[in-house]
């Protein structure tokens, strides 16, 4: 009876996680086919669809890639390094507004911030395009709109990812260097600001994959422009090209490999501070 | 909090000044806010009005020889009857997604929180990490995945899955899986569910273990201790990630254009192709205004339902 009892629990503890990795496993399932893919030489067929020879041309030879794919990732690339730099700046300046400082207007503030990550994006993206019609932009389209745009969308999620990262500071530590003499200025930079980074710096790379990876907004704002998505979007009209997935691999790779740097960064440091 | 900071005295005589440093500080606020607010104020929150006046153009104008503010109204009721359906799709499409989500979003945020022990912070990893690729290539992945002669339409096939699905209506074409309602839905449900899980992870990770085991030791079922104790206790989380995956699942139009057919066309699809091949700003304004205000009502509902009005 209690080793029927104890089987039992052990079943129900694991059935859970069991079914929690084969879900984990079904998100990854696009992702190895698009792995896959960067290795196609679909070029003996004009089924893009499916797998037909094993190739490294498409990885070792960007030369090989389609006409105007590289153009379009330098694009995507320059819109979301300018994108996240001005996102990231001003989103900080705002989360410590919000976390360190009482103003009037501050739960407006919180809701104006909220409503962007709450709105879809077909609406935000046709209400600026409405504006830059109506503002007589709708002639110039293009690398700055798109800008503009991102910079919006990216802000509302940068000031929320700093503000958590600021509130779960523990006050204790900036009263202590207070107490051991330090200026305002000394106790921001050498104990706020060090604490505060980690939230900046994942505020940041958020910023750039939401802004590389945007096609509805983009799409509304870009006028002649094309960014990779809106090549890929383009591509997938007339047969998709095998090396977007270069493009999407290379992408995944990189970010993986940041968050695993980053990871093993915290443990040190926790490790070192522990000791 | 904004009762002492916010609220304007009557007369500024009646209470002693600020000592000056705090009212240093309370002037750095405004700067440091300043910035943002001034961007979001111009590109988010004035292009709305911009929105909300195209939707009331004059039909006849056009983006070459401009538009006339003739307040009508109309375009609204034509707009909507012409779309209903679309309309309609959408909401059914993003509901039913958002639903499948919070299925497959539960069990493996359940996982992570309570089972997953020190294999936690690789499993969080593990669910943004699909993320960081693009959304248009995963997209299109399932477009080979359930390709007419993959595996999987045939394991589905072999299983009768098909039969199901074309008798609840979700396949109209025997044997297919591409290119009907069950690809979008199928591609809705896989996109959002980050959304579903971290919300939904963040709001376990703060149920009290002890409260469970409790149930337990008062002879409560796992089953009957999770629909008691455990699920209530996570209602924020499933609050939050309805929302976060039910608002961007009604709009989105990507899957319903890789995924689905002319009949599965949802009403962002509609906005964006009057928009940016059929140049008719007002009717599409008017649509896009109608999509805010149908979710926003949805959301005012559920949040009022759901009982949980403290989050927005």
């Amino acid at each position: 009876m209690n080793g029927l009892r104890r089987a039992k629990r052990w079943m129900g503890d694991h059935l859970v996680l069991g079914l929690g990795l084969l879900v984990l496993v079904y998100t990854f399932v696009p992702i190895a086919v698009v792995v896959l893919m960067s290795f196609n030489d679909s070029s003996r067929s004009r089924n893009v669809y499916k797998f037909q020879e094993f190739t490294t041309e498409h990885w070792f030879h960007p030369g090989s890639w389609a006409p105007g794919m590289a153009d379009s990732v330098w694009l995507s690339i320059r819109i979301a390094l300018f994108a996240t730099a001005v996102a990231t700046l001003l989103g900080t300046l705002a989360a410590f507004a919000l976390v360190r400082h009482r103003f009037a207007g501050r739960s407006s503030a919180n809701l104006i911030i909220f409503l962007p990550m709450a709105s879809p994006e077909i609406v935000m993206g046709s209400s600026l395009l409405a504006l830059f019609v109506s503002a007589g932009f709708g002639g110039q389209l293009g690398f700055w709109t798109i800008l503009i745009a991102h910079i919006m969308f990216c802000l509302s999620f940068v000031i929320v990812t700093v503000k958590a990262r600021l509130s779960g500071l523990d006050a204790n530590l900036e009263q202590a260097a207070m107490d051991l003499y330090a200026t305002e200025a000394q106790t921001f930079w050498r104990v706020t600001f060090p604490l505060v980074l980690p939230g900046i710096v994942g505020a940041a790379l958020l910023s750039f994959s939401l802004s590389f990876d945007d096609f509805i907004i983009t799409n509304l704002n870009a006028g002649q422009s094309v960014t990779f998505p809106m090549f890929v979007w383009g591509a997938n009209q007339r047969g998709v090209p095998m090396e977007v997935n270069v493009i999407g691999t290379a992408m995944f790779l990189i970010s993986i490999a940041i968050v695993l740097v980053a990871e093993t960064t915290r443990r040190r440091q926790a490790k070192a501070l522990a000791r | 909090m904004t009762s002492t900071a916010g609220v304007a005295p009557a007369n500024p005589h009646d209470i002693a000044p600020l000592p000056q440093p705090q009212r240093g500080r309370r002037l750095t606020g405004y700067w440091l806010i300043l910035p943002a607010a001034i961007w979001l104020g111009l590109f988010f929150v004035v292009p709305f009005y911009s929105l909300v006046s195209a939707s009331l153009y004059d039909p006849d104008g056009s983006v070459l020889t401009g538009y006339d503010m003739t307040w009508h109204v109309a375009n609204f009721a034509e707009a909507i009857g012409q779309y209903k359906v679309q309309i309609g799709r959408s909401l059914v499409y993003a509901g039913t997604a958002t639903l499948l989500c919070l299925v497959l979003g539960y069990v493996l945020a359940y996982a992570i929180a309570f089972k997953a022990g020190r294999w936690k912070n690789l499993m969080l990893v593990l669910v943004i990490a699909p993320f960081f690729t693009s959304f248009l290539l995963r997209t299109l992945s399932w477009k080979l995945i359930l390709a007419d002669d993959g595996w999987v339409v045939g394991v589905a096939q072999a299983l009768h899955l098909t039969n199901v699905l074309n008798l609840i209506g979700l396949t109209s074409t025997d044997d297919r899986l591409l290119a009907t309602p069950f690809a979008v839905i199928a591609g809705l449900t896989y996109n959002f569910l980050p959304f579903m899980v971290l919300p939904l992870y963040a709001s376990l990770e703060k149920v009290d273990i002890r409260l469970i085991e409790a149930s337990s030791d008062l002879y409560a079922s796992p089953i009957r201790g999770f629909f008691k104790v455990t699920f209530p206790l996570s209602l924020p989380g499933v609050v939050a990630g309805t929302l976060l995956t039910f608002i961007p699942a009604a709009g989105d139009y990507i899957n319903a254009e890789l995924l689905g057919n002319p009949n599965t066309r949802m009403v962002g699809n509609v906005i964006q192709g009057l928009f940016n091949t059929q140049l008719d700003y007002a009717t599409a304004g008017a649509l896009s205004v109608t999509l805010m205000v149908i979710i926003i009502a949805a959301v005012l509902v559920y949040v009022r339902t759901a009982g949980t009005e403290e989050l927005v």
